[in-house]
């Protein structure tokens, strides 16, 4: 029986796919249904200090090779949230909090509330490519005062995650990891847009949004592999995952577990089809452990 | 078209987009205003409608077109309803009538009898009365109209007199679309009857294609699973079906009555 377990930086997970964050975590019974749909961890959506209603529609329009959002970071808050927090919970897997702030300070006291509602740990969203918060991710030094600021309250992992929209994805990883990071998530969706040919204007009311599904997969892929090379953090690998076969190349760039938003829109199923998939691979090839083929891209 | 001094009905014609069936509904984008979800009210083969109520910004900005201006339309979206036979009870509930009207055309094909219940809050409000009476079958169907203050047909709650009926005639289906409290109070006294329903829902929405979560209802999406939910899936729902919605942060918002 091959082992499809995998442990991020001491968040234990039965298999390596996680429900990414931004799709369907907005209600702790919609994280419980996917937890028991197969996952191997949820994210939340981004955990806000105050309630945030986000952009006006439309906030996602399909693309050829996936879709493009700006949704607006909308969630209840995390006062409210902790309930939902709860509830996910029940779906038995670890439950991951998404978190995004303004400021340094809003990070650390939206942290420390959900550290306190009990999820399993943090994944501080400094990436998101059509609010605010996404330019932290874009510099350096501020990536490292927000993760250095939030480690040194919380005892829970922090993972990062990090924008491919940047010109050197290497330098924000390591200065997430030198501030302490547990774990690196890459990669946020990327910068796009898309405009209507019969009036001439930009579809989505915030003009500007992320670009997810398999058109970025091999985005993805090189930035998981140039991460490898840099950092001893895990890595959880995420863009555009539609089946098993992408998930082997993940881990072979170098991710430890993997996570998968557009890639429901076919149904929950994709998690279990995903982990069947993935046994038949290993066994196959003669691997017992899953974890024999992160990185392995960089050994052969 | 005007339907009520609030309420247009827009056609479009179907173009590329897949034929629509009753119950399911479309993402309306009014360039530079916003996108909402709108269900389909008339199908035809090659020209499509939708009917609108003036309540905020967006659906102000429908009223305002004119013929030949352009709209976005994604869709169609969602389940849809699920065609009986028998004896069926319809009960619309204001605009809620709007995605019954395609409806109760499929089931004069399938039915033995329709019974409709037309409500509103008073007869400026009331749509549909001619275009439903136009239609049913003159020797079996029937249409009863209902006014919260009598102006209309009989005076009362929708939900009451759907109460009535139910407990007078033994149905084979309901069917309903309205204000959620109404639904709630029907489909409880459906469920003493054992009679088996289905009902229209509505939650705030924004991708339409159950990516997002913010129009979850339980473990359900309005968007994918519904908007049409039936009777097995209703009772999963008792916390919150009737009880509360979520506004667009997520928070909920109980239903007043």
């Amino acid at each position: 029986m091959v082992s499809l377990a995998v442990d991020i930086a001491g968040v234990r997970l039965r298999n390596p796919t996680m429900l990414a964050s931004g799709i369907l975590g907005i209600s702790g019974k919609l994280l419980r249904k996917v937890a028991r749909a197969g996952a191997g961890a949820v994210v939340t959506k981004s955990v806000s200090l105050h309630p945030r209603p986000g952009y006006r529609n439309p906030t996602i329009i399909e693309v050829d090779c996936g879709f493009i959002n700006a949704m607006g970071l909308p969630n209840p808050g995390v006062d409210y949230f902790m309930k939902e927090v709860v509830i996910a919970k029940e779906g038995d897997v670890p439950v991951i909090a998404s978190v995004v702030g303004e400021r340094v300070e809003e990070f650390v006291e939206v942290a420390l509330k959900l550290e306190a509602a009990g999820v399993d740990a943090l994944e501080l969203n400094v990436s998101c490519p059509h609010a605010g918060a996404g330019l932290i991710g874009q510099n350096a030094e501020l990536t490292y005062e927000v993760v250095e600021a939030v480690k040194q309250k919380v005892k829970i992992p922090v993972f990062v995650k990090l924008t491919p929209n940047v010109t050197d994805i290497t330098e924000i990883a390591k200065a997430a990891a030198n501030a302490g990071a547990d774990a690196i998530t890459a990669i946020n969706t990327v910068r796009a847009m898309r405009i209507d040919i019969e009036t001439g204007k930009p579809i989505l009311s915030n003009v500007f949004g992320g670009l997810s599904g398999p058109a970025i997969k091999p985005i993805a892929i090189r930035c998981g592999y140039e991460i490898y090379r840099v950092v001893d953090v895990p890595i959880v690998g995420v863009g555009g995952i539609c089946k098993w076969q992408d998930v082997v190349e993940f881990l072979m760039a170098g991710a430890s577990a993997v996570q998968i938003g557009s890639g429901i829109i076919k149904g929950l199923s994709i998690f279990s089809e995903i982990t069947e998939g993935l046994k038949c691979f290993l066994e196959k090839r003669g691997y017992e452990d899953i974890n024999c083929i992160v990185g392995l891209a960089h050994r052969v | 078209m005007k339907e009520a001094y609030d309420v247009k009905s827009i056609f479009f014609s179907r173009g590329g987009l897949e034929k629509p069936k009753a119950g399911q509904f479309f993402m309306i984008w009014i360039p530079g205003i916003d996108e909402v979800p709108m269900s389909v009210s008339f199908i035809g083969e090659n020209e499509l409608g939708i009917t609108v109520k003036k309540v905020g910004e967006a659906t102000a900005a429908l009223h305002s077109l004119s013929v030949g201006d352009k709209i976005g339309v994604r869709g169609p979206f969602g389940n849809g309803f699920t065609l009986s036979d028998g004896d069926v009870l319809i009960v619309g509930g204001g605009i809620g009538i709007a995605p019954l009207y395609p409806l109760i055309m499929d089931l004069l094909n399938t039915t033995d009898s329709i019974t409709v219940v037309l409500a509103a809050k008073n007869n400026k409000m009331l749509i549909f009365l001619d275009k439903i009476s136009n239609i049913l079958r003159s020797e079996c169907d029937s249409l009863v109209v209902v006014t919260d203050d009598g102006s209309a047909g009989l005076r009362g709650l929708a939900s009451d007199i759907a109460a009535k009926l139910i407990e007078e005639k033994s149905y084979d289906h309901i069917y309903m679309c309205g204000p959620e409290i109404m639904m709630r109070k029907i489909f409880n006294k459906a469920e003493e009857k054992g009679i088996e329903v289905q009902a229209c829902l509505e939650r705030y929405m924004k991708c339409g294609i159950g990516l997002c979560g913010s129009c979850c209802i339980g473990e359900y999406l309005v968007c994918k699973d519904g908007p049409v939910f039936n009777s097995e899936i209703l009772r999963k729902l008792k916390d919150e079906f009737g009880v509360f919605k979520r506004d667009s942060s997520g928070l909920p918002i109980e239903f007043s009555s």
